[in-house]
């Protein structure tokens, strides 16, 4: 066991989300839940974090945002993309102007649904990402560096949606 | 005069023991806030992780920078614990902490000069004050030389309680405590994202975090000083200053800038003018 999994740090991204999972991310963080007794701490860098923790899904205003934050990151890292709007679009995903799902842009490690997601299935969703953080360090894997190739796709997608 | 054993087990021990600080720290922090907290060694595994992270620079000068940072300042805990010239240590400091800004100046990054400015600010805020202990120290002692303030009998805290308020106010900017966490911060403050560590990463992020536990240890054998008569009470009095400085963090919202220099000048010359005429004019008119 390697000291990532003990001492994981986010960064809490809100990609148009309701702000219904940032309640719930920021409930984690109060003396009901307290992740901080795992280490987890809410950074706000994302040169410091390991986990990149999104809610909401991808529109025209935040796709730069999510990608120039995941490439910002030191590998090892993963994504967890907390609530259904993050995990596929939700109720919104054929909206003209949303692409869907954070996955559509940035590769997703770990999915937790709900519609807000509940803090306990947040803790579980981040406790897995740990698992994965520590696969990735070992395999040595490099993540990727994100470019906007869904750019093109997405006005298919938005199409569809419209109609 | 000079003692090196002292010096080899600063450089040995003090990591140990300013994370152990560090941790229960932040234990007690949880507790006031009616949280768990995490375990004591949190942050060894939080430096443990740091090393294991990726090291990615914007400009390759700054991982230098932060070796310097520590080089310095575990020069100038040692020099401190070996017994050495008091002011040579205060300029050592400086020195080390000129470094860490010279490391977020590197960066072309917005939020870390922002971060290197406010910490400039804050040296020029505590600066004046560490000198002037050094001062007190010396008319109450006699001598500059740490060895010596240690090992005298005089009780330095009487002589100069001005001077150790004026002291214990500049610690809390020193140990980046709120309110005076103005350049970088370890709660959530995020207006300024980590201000002087942001462009920081991975392993040069961990060297900053250990040279922070060399920091604390110094900062607090610079308490023991004043009481360096009873080492009893002297180790008594670190403890109730730290706990004191934690419920100050605990308590209080991180101020402007403005306020931190302000205030930090203003009680430095009151304090210590006050303090060294009256001890001048008590000693019969020599110092």
């Amino acid at each position: 066991m390697t000291y990532l999994a003990k001492s994981p740090w986010i960064i809490h991204y809100d990609a148009s989300s309701c702000n219904g999972c940032d309640i719930e991310i920021l409930a984690c963080l109060t003396p009901m839940y307290d992740v901080e007794r795992f280490g987890i701490i809410n950074t706000g860098n994302p040169k410091h974090a390991d986990i990149f923790v999104v809610t909401g899904s991808i529109n025209e205003a935040n796709r730069e945002v999510i990608q120039n934050i995941y490439n910002q990151m030191s590998d090892p890292k993963v994504v967890v993309a907390v609530g259904i709007c993050a995990c596929s679009g939700g109720v919104f995903r054929e909206c003209y102007n949303v692409a869907g799902g954070i996955d559509k842009l940035i590769p997703v490690d770990v999915y937790v649904p709900g519609c807000a997601a509940r803090p306990e299935s947040i803790i579980d969703g981040i406790v897995t990402a740990l698992g994965v953080l520590e696969e990735k360090r070992n395999k040595h894997v490099r993540s990727p560096m994100v470019t906007d190739h869904g750019h093109t796709h997405h006005h298919r997608h938005a199409e569809g949606g419209a109609q | 005069m000079i003692n090196i054993v002292w010096a080899i087990a600063f450089v040995l021990i003090a990591p140990v023991v300013g994370g152990l600080v560090a941790g229960i720290d932040r234990k007690i922090t949880a507790h006031m806030q009616g949280r768990v907290g995490p375990s004591i060694l949190q942050p060894f595994y939080d430096v443990g992780k740091l090393f294991e992270k990726e090291q990615t620079v914007v400009n390759e000068t700054q991982t230098f920078y932060a070796i310097c940072y520590i080089i310095f300042m575990i020069f100038t805990g040692a020099l401190f614990f070996a017994g050495g010239d008091l002011l040579l240590v205060i300029f050592a400091l400086t020195l080390a902490q000129i470094f860490l800004v010279l490391g977020a100046f590197a960066a072309n990054s917005p939020y870390s000069y922002v971060g290197a400015e406010r910490e400039l600010l804050q040296i020029m805020a505590y600066e004046p004050m560490v000198i002037l202990t050094a001062v007190g120290m010396f008319v109450a002692t006699k001598s500059f030389n740490v060895s010596d303030i240690a090992a005298t009998t005089t009780p330095v805290v009487l002589l100069i309680p001005g001077i150790f308020l004026g002291f214990l106010y500049v610690l809390t900017i020193k140990l980046r405590k709120s309110p005076f966490d103005i350049s970088t911060s370890h709660h959530a403050h995020q207006e300024i994202v980590k201000g002087v560590t942001t462009e920081f990463s991975g392993p040069s992020l961990g060297l900053i975090e250990i040279t922070h536990w060399y920091e604390t240890v110094f900062l607090l054998g610079f308490v023991y000083l004043f009481f360096g008569f009873n080492p009893l009470i002297g180790v008594a009095a670190i403890i109730i200053v730290y706990l004191f400085e934690i419920l100050i963090d605990n308590t209080n919202a991180r101020v402007r800038w403005q306020l931190v220099v302000k205030s930090s000048w203003l009680i430095a010359v009151v304090v210590c003018v006050v303090n060294l005429a009256a001890l001048y004019y008590l000693s019969g008119g020599v110092p």
